[in-house]
């Protein structure tokens, strides 16, 4: 016990006292009007004003999570299915993987517009936005995993000529597995922006809100909603190392990344 | 009768390299215990693997007894133990591999961990092990699918001397109580005179002096104090020193010219 919390003082203690000291110092600068409220609202005015908006504030971040939550899983269920054919089928992989790289490049914000005219305004439009940006991560990271197999384990597995399948479920998955989560966890970072520039265009969430405050000159909500936004992403990363820890926690190699 | 029979065998990896072997030529009766004993870059692990399968000779034919083809098992240099495995899963995979997977293999994998001193490190994986200990890990998992012929790459070279022995004696023990044959690869002529009935001695110019008498028959690590074992060893020091000294002559012509 007295080591747990003397490694959380190593380990987080640090990173607590700094951003006490930036809150602090803000405070301060907003309190002795070195800059104008209205400018840079001030932690406390922050917080009072999440805490008035709460209702508000709490069914945008839950629209908002919906659909990062949509666009993730069908990330995670497409990119890892596309990467596993791409991987078994050669030809497949250079007839569509240097679309798929194009595709990537092109800013979500640009396509947003286009998936309000397929979607329509609200969700499902949110939705695709959270996916687009969220599957190439997953898929590229899979096929890399599914690539990097070790070739001396390879070497191993055919001495006892392994059908396709029992190499693809017995050694390649296993081995994707850590690049799979790395993926995942980029992608839920993204999955947020996606959702979040998904609801500028098409309504809804906590995007929605935090342009509605902008159009206001709420400052104090746009940070509400920026705020919130952050705690999103880092309760997703963290949710997923919760999952993947029970997950594998008899396996503690597929845990590493 | 014999197992295996080798006919004017050569390896060359690119056309403009030296090939391996030169026309190498041997049959393995049935019931000798081959070792392969010879300079680095000789090509013993290459032997080894041809004798396996994993390569394909340039030129000439390794015909292996139609009835042993299928009950040949082999222990690489390294390890190679699956990294998300347990060491018990490990010693299962290839019966898993072969749907030979049952809870009577589950016994053997469980007795002959027992038999090298792992039995009570069923569930460490290998990362928990010492180098030494997943050494043996893949000898049971090479011993589980109960070979005829099992091919040896240096398997005792990363473990401590009082291993070593309990290990050359268990190699010794499964001779003699399962027909167990076996070829290896080693760089101590002491062990080739102590687990071998022949010694095939390569070196560099792809020549092969094969050693078809070594005396004795009943063996113990008693054995290895004997001034009989040390003369044999010494007479087979010198041939080996004789080997080297007129490939380093063929070398220095060869560099000359």
């Amino acid at each position: 016990m007295i080591t747990t919390i003397r490694l959380w003082i190593e380990d987080k203690l640090p990173a607590w006292i700094f951003l006490a000291g930036l809150l602090s110092i803000w405070q301060l600068i907003v309190a002795q009007k070195w800059v104008a409220s209205y400018l840079l609202p001030s932690p406390l005015q922050i917080f009072d004003t999440t805490l008035e908006m709460w209702p508000d504030i709490f069914a945008a971040t839950l629209s908002t999570a919906q659909s990062i939550l949509w666009g993730l899983g069908l990330s995670l269920i497409i990119g890892v299915s596309s990467a596993l054919i791409f991987f078994s089928i050669p030809i497949a992989r250079r007839a569509v993987l240097p679309f798929c790289i194009f595709f990537q490049t092109v800013p979500i914000i640009a396509i947003a517009p286009l998936l309000v005219i397929w979607f329509g305004y609200g969700q499902p439009t949110v939705n695709a936005s959270a996916f687009i940006v969220s599957l190439f991560p997953i898929l590229a990271n899979t096929l890399t995993g599914l690539q990097e197999t070790d070739p001396q384990l390879k070497e191993l597995f055919r001495l006892y000529k392994p059908s396709r399948w029992q190499l693809v479920f017995k050694l390649q998955i296993p081995s994707a597995i850590p690049y799979i989560i790395t993926g995942i966890k980029i992608s839920a970072g993204l999955a947020v922006v996606g959702a979040i520039v998904g609801e500028f265009i098409a309504g809804g969430g906590l995007g929605s809100l935090i342009d509605a405050a902008r159009t206001q000159q709420r400052v104090d909500l746009v940070f509400s909603g920026v705020f919130m936004s952050s705690g999103l992403a880092l309760s997703l990363v963290y949710t997923i190392n919760l999952v993947t820890g029970l997950l594998f926690r008899h396996r503690p190699y597929l845990r590493k990344q | 009768m014999s197992s295996i029979e080798v006919q004017q065998l050569e390896k060359s990896f690119s056309s403009d390299a030296q090939a391996l072997f030169a026309g190498l030529s041997f049959t393995l009766d049935s019931d000798e215990c081959l070792c392969l004993l010879g300079p680095s870059g000789c090509g013993k692990t290459t032997l080894l693997r041809l004798l396996m399968g994993l390569e394909q000779p340039s030129s000439g034919t390794i015909h292996v007894d139609p009835a042993l083809d299928a009950k040949m098992s082999y222990v690489f240099q390294e390890p190679r133990l699956v990294p998300w495995r347990t060491c018990l899963e490990n010693v299962l995979l290839p019966l898993e591999l072969t749907a030979e997977n049952n809870p009577a293999a589950r016994d053997r994998a469980v007795e002959l961990l027992q038999k090298i001193g792992l039995g009570d490190r069923l569930e460490h994986f290998p990362d928990q092990l010492s180098g030494g200990m997943q050494m043996r890990v893949a000898l049971a998992r090479a011993l589980i699918t109960q070979p005829k012929i099992i091919l040896l790459d240096e398997p005792f070279a990363a473990l401590d001397e009082r291993t070593r022995f309990h290990m050359q004696d268990l190699l010794l023990e499964l001779k003699a109580r399962l027909q167990l044959q076996y070829i290896f690869v080693t760089h101590s002529i002491s062990e080739a005179v102590y687990l071998s009935d022949r010694i095939l001695l390569l070196d560099n110019t792809g020549a092969a002096r094969d050693i078809r008498s070594v005396p004795f028959r009943e063996r113990n690590q008693h054995l290895k104090l004997t001034p009989a074992f040390n003369d044999v060893v010494k007479e087979y020091s010198s041939l080996f020193s004789d080997m080297e000294d007129s490939m380093k002559k063929s070398n220095a012509a060869q560099s000359k010219q």
